[in-house]
């Protein structure tokens, strides 16, 4: 690739992240009324996005052969028990990530 | 003066929700400054790349495509194809980024997950401004990964101590976000839905395909979900 084809393929990348970002907006501008079913969906989207969001992060994880994913579900799990548990936010994720270390770099 | 104390207080209070972001970005943009400059790429790439894109994911895949033929469409409905979930970021913040001003534009450019889950969830002391704080939480999150992104891309090889599996990190975080969201809510509905949907889509369709079949199937179910929900009273009627 020339470099004026990089920087157009860079420009395509940076366009399509900013139109997934702003298309939202611009639909739906703050001088009108926002319709009903899209506030419907600003309120109980949220949750389901932070659990699509959980997930998202196991999407390279392969569950039918290597380690199973073992050490990413009992990281996963350190985390949430340090967190109901405790509440301290750097607690939870410290402890999960230093256990997922240990895991990925001593014992899978 | 008064103004400067203002944004002064807004920054105080927003640093701390980014403390695990720090982490993470200085990490994954060390990871992926290393990453381009293996391929070849001077330093000068993930530094502008990761102040122009700040898409953790797409970037690894933008510089695979800029190894390939070029292909500027395929590149852009790739784009719009991992990054798609941002429109469901943007459904979520339209109420929490109105009347924030001229920093709406930077808001909206910088929603990344991270920024994402911290401004969708933290509670917002009273006595500060949400418009700055929510600026802030992005301008950070934005400087850690520009910043781990140029160390990486310039001094990356010099890294010695193992780092395998710091990357956790990011999901540690989303797995705390996720539990502090259902702490603070009263019906669980639409968090199983988007986790058990999420993970049924993954189980089905891999990880490279699952998110677009599993936003589609998240909406249907939440907008089958509306009325009875609405006649329960487990949310509002609008």
């Amino acid at each position: 690739m020339t470099l004026t084809q990089q920087l157009i393929t860079i420009t395509m990348v940076v366009l399509g992240t900013m139109i997934t970002r702003f298309l939202t907006f611009a639909a739906f501008p703050t001088d009108r009324p926002t319709p009903k079913y899209v506030q419907f969906l600003g309120t109980v989207l949220p949750s389901a996005v932070l659990g699509l969001l959980v997930i998202y992060c196991f999407k390279n994880v392969k569950f039918y052969s290597g380690s199973h994913g073992v050490p990413e579900l009992m990281a996963s799990a350190v985390v949430a028990l340090l967190h109901v548990w405790k509440k301290n936010m750097l607690l939870s994720i410290a402890g999960g990530t230093i256990l997922y270390m240990v895991l990925v770099q001593l014992i899978f | 003066m008064e103004n400067r104390k203002h944004i002064m207080i807004a920054l105080r209070a927003a640093f701390p929700h980014t403390v695990p972001i720090l982490a993470g970005f200085l990490f994954l943009g060390i990871a992926y400054g290393i990453y381009m400059n293996s391929l070849g790429f001077s330093a000068i790439y993930p530094t502008l790349m990761s102040l122009a894109i700040f898409a953790g994911s797409m970037e690894f895949i933008a510089a695979n495509l800029l190894l390939g033929a070029f292909d500027p469409i395929n590149a852009l409905l790739l784009t719009l194809m991992v990054n798609a979930r941002h429109l469901f970021y943007g459904i979520s913040m339209l109420d929490k980024y109105k009347g924030t001003g001229k920093k709406k534009f930077y808001l909206i450019f910088g929603l990344c997950d991270e920024s994402f889950s911290i401004n969708c969830t933290a509670d917002i002391p009273k006595d500060v401004d949400k418009g700055w704080f929510m600026f802030f939480v992005t301008l950070l999150n934005h400087l850690y990964w520009v910043l781990g992104a140029t160390i990486g891309g310039a001094f990356g090889s010099l890294v010695q101590f193992n780092t395998e599996g710091l990357e956790f990190v990011m999901t540690a975080l989303f797995v705390v976000i996720f539990i502090e969201q259902w702490m603070k809510e009263k019906e669980h509905y639409s968090a199983l839905v988007g986790l058990g949907i999420s993970f049924a889509s993954l189980v089905v369709f891999g990880g490279e395909k699952f998110i677009l079949p599993a936003m589609a199937a998240i909406l249907g179910i939440l907008t089958v979900l509306r009325k009875p929900l609405e006649k329960e009273g487990a949310i509002a009627s609008l």
